[in-house]
Order: structure tokens, then C-alpha cells, then sequence
């Protein structure tokens, strides 16, 4: 197997703010929180910090997608980088990690501190945010497309995909509710997750539709926080505290038309290829996994991965998760085992990652998987959005 | 610039696109009753969204031209959360793949059909709605009234 620059990059350190539905902190204190964390998780210190990286950058308003950018926490750490990027443009949510993983192959640096802040919680309860539609302003941008159709959110724009999935899977609310029952069960054990009272399919089927298929258990909770990773290169990251967790392998590729409207596969999205490129750059294969944290936007996005990944055949993630046993703690592919952002509220694929590595590093308490998990997968979604990470402790 | 089909009291306004040079054809045809999407002169391929470049032959000989309005939900939502105060729910959010090309896909509502009997691949065709300069394309059942 080639020397692929990620296996020369390892996770050393994490760190999670305080997450809620309603911060007493700013977004950038609860940043601040994160980073601190993970540089001493790490066993560094501000000064070994040499590269930044966060995604999407500061979004410049008050949405909460994205308040905290890269100049922001630089500054308030004082930081002195060789290099440093934020940016909407990349393979998902882990565009992030996949530039720092540049960054050390070229030489650049060699403790790059990842962030991730959300702070929608919060922006809620001043004004409507995480819209697409900005209230008396004509629209521009990716969603120009849909935007005399009333898509207020996400999960309308979405749905269009999921429900095209039903259409041709067949997989039945039985089978979909599995993924958020499971998650709060996970979630009941997370101390630091949002909702933690476990729910049955009566709680599933009686909450609201947002739009179909999609119920309100099937999307994620918008909250206040933050999350940061450090990742270093192997050599430094074998002279650190933490076990490295290795990057393995990473899928990073868009092969088809990156378009909210024109993507090609509607029912797969960008998933597909982007798991084929991950598996190609390994010779560990799906059945190696331990642990799954599997981007959860809204559920389908776990059911999609599960079969982009090759847990299962195509459409048959229902069989896979009928029942919920498969995918249960204890069971043969633990997933989103902290509640994920159904439950533990929506740190955009950060959470899943910072997931992994407690699960990894043997920290998961009462949610811990059993038999010393070594191999986590974790992925990032969203119609044209797709990236995925395979980790192995060292 | 007031006209009939103006949002009744209390409904939100449709959000408006900006247009530029190239997209402004089919976000204006529909004022004539044509749908108008970039087709290649040489392949005869259709580019949307619109660019003067065809991604199938490389002619730059690309520009709008009116197709038939007909085509078939490739997938659609029932939307019933009311995200803004006033917002008439439910509603249906699709995209169709037209007639002419599967590949070229309109997001859209459907209109003038109960959200729950619209379907997969039903057959549909294309009205417009006319919102400052701006001619929303709409679809319809092909069998609608």
C-alpha cells in the first residue's frame, strides 16, 4: 500500500466546549474552550501550535453557522502559524482535516489546531437563522435555484433527496426510527449530550413531519458550541501523550456535478465515491470497523452511509438497522455512540470526529464500546457535501 | 407593480433570484409563456444551469431557447412545517427532469394538485407566475384542470 500523506498525520489531542441549547459564553470563548482542551489533551502548548484550520470560516453574520473564524481564534491565542486556511469549498465538513493533512505532507507545519464552532442556538432566540431565505433580500449563491419555492431550511431542501430513497429503498418508519431511538439510548449515557430521555417508535411516529419523510426526530438539534482536534505529524505524534490516532485513510473527491439540483446520483448524493476513494487508500476493509460515527445531519444521512460504506448492500440499510440491535452499542457496528447530533446537538461533524477518538482513546464511560475498539470511521454529508476519515490507534 | 397573482395578506412573499446575463432568460421567459434553457447549437445538449460552454462537445456556441414545459418529478417533498408565520402548508417542493433531458432538473413547486397525490415521476408541465420581473416557473399535473 502506497505511503498516502495521511497515514503520516495522526490525532493527538481533543477538546469540546460546554454545549447547550443557549450559551452563557460567546462563540468565541466557547472556541476558545475547545482549542485550550485539545492543545493540553494533546500534551502541547499554545507555542507548538504552528498551523489553524477551521471550515467554513466565519460566515460574517449573525446565522450562527459559523461565527468563529481562523484571524478570530489566532488572535485570541496569540497563535504564531506557518499556515492557516478556512474556507467553504472543500469535500464537506472535514475540509478542514483534509488541509491540515496537506499542510503537514507539504512541510508547512506540524501541530495544526482544528476548530469547529456553532453558535444557532443562540441565534435563534434573536431572530429566525439557518435559513436559506434572507428576509427581503433577493437570494444569491448555491441555493439561487430554489428560491422563490419557499425552501426556508435545509431539511425542505433535503428531503427531496430522502424521500427519493424511500421511494426506491422501500425502508419503512419502523427501520428509520431505529437511528434516533438508538442515538438517544447512546445519548442517555453521553453526560455532555442535549437530550438524554430515551424515546421509543411511539415518540418517533407521533412527532411532527418537517417535510417528507423527514420527522422532527430525524434532524439534528442547533446548539452552542464548539470543538477542536489537534493533529500532528507521526513522528511528533508518536512523542505525545495520547496513543496517535492515525488517519488510515481519507475520501475527499467530487466526481459528480456539484449542484443541489443537478447532483447526479439524488438518492446517493456525493456519498458513493467519495467511500470508494477512502477503502482504495487502505487495505483494511468495512468489516475492520470497531466504531461508526456517521454524519447525522438528519438520520438518512447515517442510513445512506451505512450502505456507502459497504456495512450493507445498497437499500439495505433497513434490514441492517431493522430493530436496532446492529448498530447498538453492543452490537456488531456501535454508531454514533455520544447520541450524535440528533441528540447531542448539531456540531457539524465534529462531534462525531471528537466521538471517535473517545471511543479510541477508551474515554467513553458509560457509552464506551466494549473489546478495546482500534478502527473508527466517520463521515461528513449534505447533498453535494461528502468526506470520510478512517482512524486507527496506534 | 401590483397584479393578481400577488401574494394574498399575510403570505409570505416568494424569495426573488438575482439574475445576471446568462440566467436571466429562464427566469424571464416565462413572461412570453416560454421556459428557456441553454441548449448547445452544435450537439444540441442543453446546459443548466446556464453557461456559454457545452461540458459535452466544448462549443461555445450555447444560448437560450424555449423547450416544451413538460417533464416528470425525478423527486418532491410534502413540506408541512410552517417555518415562517403565514406560510401556506402543506406544500410540495420538486425537482423535475425535463422532458427534453433527464439531466436538466428545475426545483420547483408542484401547484394546482393536493400534495397528496402527487407522486414520483408523475407527468407534469410548467405555468408561470409573474413577481416584479421575475416569471416564476411553476409545475402542474399534466392532467390538471
Amino acid at each position: 500500500m502506497t505511503l498516502y500523506a495521511e497515514k503520516n498525520t495522526a490525532i493527538t489531542g481533543i477538546g469540546q466546549s460546554e454545549v447547550s441549547r443557549g450559551s452563557s459564553k460567546t462563540a468565541l470563548e466557547l472556541t476558545v474552550d475547545a482549542a485550550l482542551e485539545a492543545i493540553a489533551d494533546a500534551g502541547l502548548t499554545r507555542a507548538d501550535i504552528d498551523g489553524l484550520a477551521t471550515w467554513p470560516g466565519s460566515d460574517d453574520n449573525l446565522s450562527g453557522i459559523s461565527p468563529v473564524g481562523s484571524p478570530a481564534l489566532q488572535d485570541a491565542l496569540r497563535l504564531k502559524l506557518n499556515w492557516y486556511a478556512g474556507g467553504r469549498e472543500a469535500p464537506g465538513q472535514y475540509g478542514a482535516v483534509f488541509n491540515a493533512v496537506g499542510a503537514i505532507a507539504a512541510g508547512l507545519c506540524r501541530n495544526v489546531l482544528i476548530f469547529r464552532t456553532v453558535y444557532e442556538a443562540t441565534a435563534r432566540k434573536r431572530a429566525y437563522a439557518n435559513s436559506l431565505i434572507k428576509d427581503g433580500e433577493r437570494q444569491n449563491g448555491p441555493f439561487i435555484w430554489y428560491a422563490p419555492y419557499y425552501v426556508y431550511s435545509a431539511a425542505t431542501q433535503q428531503a427531496l433527496y430522502f424521500n427519493l430513497y424511500v421511494h426506491k429503498s422501500g425502508i419503512k418508519p419502523e427501520q428509520i426510527a431505529q437511528i434516533a431511538i438508538n442515538q438517544r439510548r447512546n445519548a442517555s449515557l453521553n453526560p455532555r449530550a442535549i437530550y438524554r430521555t430515551p424515546i421509543d417508535f411511539e415518540d418517533y411516529i407521533n412527532s411532527p413531519i418537517i417535510a417528507t419523510p423527514l420527522r422532527l426526530y430525524d434532524c439534528d438539534v442547533p446548539c452552542d458550541g464548539a470543538t477542536a482536534i489537534a493533529v500532528s505529524r507521526m513522528d511528533v505524534a508518536k512523542s505525545l501523550r495520547n496513543p496517535p490516532v492515525r488517519i488510515e485513510a481519507m475520501g475527499t473527491s467530487m466526481q459528480y456535478r456539484n449542484s443541489w439540483t443537478q447532483l447526479d446520483a439524488l438518492d446517493t448524493q456525493a456519498q458513493p465515491k467519495v467511500a470508494e476513494m477512502m477503502w482504495s487508500r487502505t487495505d483494511l476493509k468495512p468489516n475492520d470497523v470497531d466504531v461508526a460515527q456517521l454524519y447525522d445531519g438528519f438520520s438518512f444521512h447515517t442510513i445512506n452511509w451505512l450502505e456507502n460504506f459497504g456495512f450493507c448492500e445498497r437499500y439495505g440499510a433497513k434490514d441492517f438497522i431493522e430493530g436496532g440491535g446492529r448498530i447498538a452499542l453492543e452490537g456488531e457496528l456501535p454508531v454514533n455512540t455520544g447520541g450524535g447530533a440528533l441528540s447531542g446537538g448539531r456540531l457539524h461533524a465534529y462531534g462525531a470526529v471528537h466521538e471517535a477518538c473517545i471511543q479510541l482513546w477508551g474515554r467513553g464511560d458509560a457509552r464506551q464500546v466494549k473489546g478495546d475498539p482500534q478502527v473508527a470511521v466517520t463521515s461528513t454529508a449534505g447533498g453535494p457535501l461528502a468526506g470520510a476519515l478512517l482512524l486507527v490507534r496506534e | 407593480m401590483p397584479n393578481d397573482l400577488q401574494a394574498p395578506p399575510g403570505v409570505p412573499a416568494r424569495t426573488l433570484p438575482v439574475t445576471d446575463m446568462d440566467s436571466v432568460a429562464f427566469w424571464t421567459g416565462g413572461a412570453r409563456g416560454e421556459l428557456l434553457i441553454f441548449r448547445c447549437a452544435d450537439c444540441a445538449y442543453y446546459v443548466h444551469p446556464p453557461v456559454r460552454f457545452c461540458p459535452q462537445c466544448e462549443s461555445r456556441d450555447v444560448a437560450p431557447q424555449p423547450v416544451s414545459g413538460r417533464g416528470r418529478i425525478a423527486s418532491f417533498t410534502v413540506n408541512h412545517k410552517q417555518w415562517v408565520p403565514g406560510l401556506p402548508v402543506p406544500y410540495v417542493l420538486a425537482l423535475v427532469a425535463l422532458e427534453e433531458q433527464d439531466d436538466v432538473r428545475i426545483a420547483t413547486n408542484i401547484v394546482n394538485v393536493a400534495p397528496d397525490a402527487v407522486r414520483m415521476g408523475m407527468k407534469v408541465r410548467v405555468v408561470f407566475e409573474q413577481q416584479e420581473e421575475i416569471a416564476i416557473p411553476f409545475f402542474e399535473p399534466e392532467d390538471a384542470a
